[in-house]
């Protein structure tokens, strides 16, 4: 009893302080002066025209290294967590996997290919549409997720998803450490021409990074799938 | 009816949906004993507190910050919303992604060890 009394409490004075924050809240009529500034400088400094991409990538492109970090560290975690045992249920308990149903079969050998291929078009169109590395990374396991379903038996090599993840991590850092070599700094994507604005070979670095980034999402996430899916 | 619905802001909609949903998560996280319960309601509240950091940089009839012919440049800065606070809910998506699978690991552990995922029934542990 008395724990609801605090539970309640608590959602109460979460309530009060959002009151305050409702009740002040007007619609904003004009862009921060940050804002602004991307707006105005970002299309001629980098040549991207998705915005959002620019600061993502070059302008809080620290910011993103760290959160493919955290998605790393994040994957180990899972691996090490969901690493079968040895000693326990040593071969005694197979798990047992219902085959798929006809419809999910036939729908992923239609589909899986477009998946993967809608995966890749997000991520290479990263600097021009709405997308990017880690929406198109995470196509891509989601396509490892409908292989999953149909096949659940399918193999997935460990060896070769570690081998794609450390190579595109590798690259990322090492197009980064280019930018202080070649141009303003780390992460610059003004090692590559700026190209012609707007077209797909545009914006410097931009769409190599999102390519490796995306790879080593999409690896990572299908890594972290196949984890939770084996337990044997 | 519908027309003074058409009133309110789409952001202070936005805003205050991404409130409640903060409310609901941390109300399942205090009160359900189930372990996959509480991982839903951090993942709500997480959904909450994105839906809240979206509606605070939207602008005023403002469109993506994707500058192409809709968009021209020159104008860009009058038409679009705010690209800081969407590249910010970017990194917050994929840094929930990691957490809730790290938990949704710590889940299956428990589970194999105890049996069980309702943490009244935990408590041995502790010794």
């Amino acid at each position: 009893m008395i724990k609801r009394v605090f539970v309640f409490m608590m959602l109460a004075l979460m309530a009060a302080m959002f009151f305050k924050l409702v009740a002040n809240y007007q619609e904003r009529d004009e862009l921060s002066k940050l804002g602004t500034y991307y707006a105005e400088q970002a299309p001629a400094e980098l040549g991207a025209a998705n915005l959002v991409t620019s600061v993502i990538v070059t302008y809080r492109g620290l910011d993103t290294l760290g959160e493919v970090t955290v998605l790393f560290l994040a994957a180990a975690g899972v691996g090490l967590l969901l690493k079968p045992d040895n000693n326990a249920n040593n071969g005694t308990v197979k798990p047992i996997h219902r085959p798929a149903s006809e419809i999910v079969t036939t729908a992923t050998e239609l589909l899986l290919p477009m998946v993967i291929l809608l995966g890749v078009y997000v991520f290479i169109n990263g600097h021009l549409s709405p997308g990017g590395g880690f929406q198109g990374g995470a196509i891509i396991a989601s396509g490892t997720m409908f292989l999953m379903l149909a096949l659940p038996e399918t193999h997935i090599s460990r060896v070769m998803i570690s081998f794609i993840e450390s190579l595109s991590g590798f690259s990322y850092v090492i197009v980064g450490t280019l930018g202080v070599v070649l141009a303003g700094g780390f992460l610059d994507n003004r090692i590559l021409p700026l190209g012609d604005y707007g077209t797909l070979f545009s914006a410097g670095a931009i769409p190599l990074i999102y390519v490796f980034v995306g790879l080593k999402v999409g690896f990572e996430l299908s890594a972290i799938l196949d984890r939770f899916r084996k337990q044997d | 009816m519908l027309n003074f619905l058409s009133q309110i802001p789409i952001s202070s909609i936005a805003l205050i949906a991404g409130l409640i949903l903060i409310l609901i998560g941390l109300w399942g996280m205090l009160t359900q004993r189930h372990i996959i319960r509480i991982i839903v309601g951090f993942s709500l509240m997480d959904t909450g507190i994105h839906l809240v950091m979206v509606a605070l940089g939207y602008v005023k009839d403002g469109t993506a910050p994707i500058i192409n012919d809709a968009v021209p440049l020159e104008q860009a800065a009058s038409m679009i919303v705010d690209p800081v606070p969407s590249a910010l809910v970017l990194t917050a998506i994929v840094i929930g992604l990691a957490v809730t699978g790290i938990m949704l690991s710590f889940a299956v552990r428990i589970h194999a060890a105890k049996k069980t995922l309702i943490i009244d029934e935990l408590t041995d542990s502790k010794g």
